[in-house]
């Protein structure tokens, strides 16, 4: 029995241990691939071009080792829990917040039998969602555990924060939940390959022209949600140190950073799927259910994600940090209208067309 | 509970899903011991902790039964955001750190009559509406479309009255909480 288990040949793909144990290898690759990807590719290199400098040579062919070298020095250091802290919660957090990004990553479909779910998940891009928003409590209980004030604040901060643009978040995809009929990330997917524009089906009908404004409301949230600058204050390292993650070394810290990069590629990915067609090409093009496109799907995604980690990576380092109140302001009397707005247009046309 | 147990040892023989039963079995036994946590425990945000394992463990109960839409509603709603706001309300006011007992159980009395008579409503409501029916062995699950067309056509009335309803306590809250 457990020699089957083990026995990872391709005849046995379908034992249910086999498939499984390979999503999990896959889960890792699609989280961790694209975190790199972005540390690497934007915070280090784009952000050294921006400001007139190379950023990491010395690693590897261009710096390109660095991430490795950092990984290392992380585990190297000493593990730190402070006196009075909370231990349990304390050490529990960080894997909280990894834990819900690995989960957002399991309804994104990567190709046309490439999920991470066999089958349909009716209530995908809701399903990610609401994961993403659990994030939000090891953020909170990080900031509380650590025992520390300018942890404590940034914790809240971060806690005010998440909330207010989760709103903005979700009334945006509920644009594109309307415009394609269903939750499923898969037929959304398909629904902006085999669409039109006005009969013109040359670029199938991806969701960034019809829903231009749930887009940018997206990527505004989605900028919030990660913390990034101008969205910065949760972390704001010239106020609280580095807010909730002030008492972390080590290991704990590095769950934090990958944390933090890993989610901006699921919510990459998010948008990718919602707003840029997701794996696929028009369907206009050639037949979409090849098998090739298994292979070719993931890379169209990441270059798709790519795209938009750069879009919020390029805001981060251009526009200055908010005060707390404009944010708030921003989400609350900017954002929720207009996506409000957003979903009634969206409706009316529906019904219209 | 009694009548619980009696009505099923009266149809053991139908046939279930061995894997969902003990799955329900161990998921309800954590629910349990958290629930009581929740209240026993001195720290508050260790209790909403305890309250955020309870409310998980009803999500998954959901997930059993098929009832995809519902779960990830209640992980949105109660985890995503109750949860939180409860944590924020408790860190704003007063964030005990480690060692500091300060929870009060003058209302235990209270508490005890609630949760009793809450029980005895539950159970009197499971049985009186469902009484011995099982889950189908062929359970499929929910759609979300199908959720929604029952929302907004057999039961529109309801959810249009409960949607005034949370309008008017919300607006109510911000008025209280306005009040100088």
């Amino acid at each position: 029995m457990s020699a089957d288990i083990l026995a990872l040949s391709w005849d046995s793909l379908d034992n249910l241990w086999a498939q499984s144990a390979l999503k999990s290898v896959g889960i890792l690759a699609a989280v961790l691939l694209p975190a790199g990807t972005f540390v690497y590719l934007f915070l280090f290199k784009m952000v050294s071009f921006m400001q007139s400098r190379l950023g990491p040579m010395e690693t590897g062919p261009y710096g390109s080792l660095q991430l490795l070298a950092e990984v290392g020095k992380f585990l190297q250091k000493e593990d730190i829990i402070p006196e009075r802290a909370d231990r349990l919660l304390f050490k529990a957090a960080p894997y909280l917040v990894v834990s819900t990004v690995l989960l957002v990553y399991i309804v994104v479909p990567f190709g046309p039998d490439m999920t991470f779910i066999s089958g349909a998940m009716t209530g995908g891009i809701f399903f990610a969602v609401a994961i993403a928003s659990v994030s939000t409590l090891g953020v909170i209980v990080a900031g509380w555990a650590s025992a520390n004030k300018y942890s404590l604040m940034g914790g809240l901060r971060a806690g005010g924060q998440l909330v207010a643009y989760e709103l903005p978040l979700i009334l945006a995809v509920v644009g594109v939940v309307i415009q394609a009929g269903t939750m499923d990330m898969q037929q959304i997917v398909h629904a902006q390959a085999g669409g039109s524009i006005f009969g013109v089906d040359l670029i199938g009908n991806p969701y960034v022209l019809t829903q231009f404004l749930g887009f940018i409301i997206f990527m505004i949230a989605v900028q919030a949600e990660l913390a990034q600058t101008p969205f910065d204050m949760p972390i704001a390292e010239s106020e609280l140190v580095t807010g909730y993650m002030t008492e972390y070394t080590g290991l704990r810290f590095l769950l934090f950073f990958i944390g933090e990069f890993a989610s901006a590629g699921a919510f990459a990915a998010l948008g990718a799927t919602l707003f840029l067609g997701g794996w696929a090409v028009p369907a206009a093009w050639t037949d979409l259910n090849n098998n090739l496109f298994n292979l070719l799907g993931p890379i169209i995604m990441v270059a798709k994600m790519c795209i938009l980690g750069g879009l919020i990576f390029f805001v981060r380092f251009t526009f200055p940090r908010l005060r707390e109140d404009q944010l708030q302001k921003f989400a609350w009397v900017i954002l929720i209208p207009l996506s409000l707005a957003n979903i009634l247009a969206t409706t009316i046309l529906k019904v219209a067309f | 509970m009694i009548a619980v147990l009696a009505a099923a040892a009266q149809n053991a023989d139908a046939p279930v899903y061995v894997a969902q039963n003990v799955a329900f079995g161990i998921i309800a036994a954590l629910m349990v011991f958290s629930a009581i946590r929740v209240v026993t425990t001195a720290n508050v945000v260790h209790a909403a902790a305890y309250l955020v394992m309870v409310l998980a463990g009803a999500a998954a109960q959901f997930i059993l039964l098929g009832a995809e839409f519902v779960a990830i509603t209640q992980v949105m709603v109660y985890i995503g955001a109750v949860v939180v706001l409860f944590l924020f309300g408790i860190m704003l006011t007063k964030a005990p750190m480690r060692g500091e007992e300060f929870a009060r159980r003058d209302q235990w009395l209270a508490g005890l009559f609630t949760s009793v008579v809450l029980f005895g409503v539950l159970i009197y409501g499971l049985l009186d509406g469902f009484g011995r029916s099982k889950i189908p062995q062929d359970l499929q699950p929910t759609l979300t479309g199908e959720v929604s067309d029952s929302i907004f056509g057999t039961y529109l009335l309801a959810f249009e009255a409960i949607s005034l309803l949370l309008l008017a306590a919300a607006v109510g809250a911000i008025v209280v909480s306005k009040r100088d």
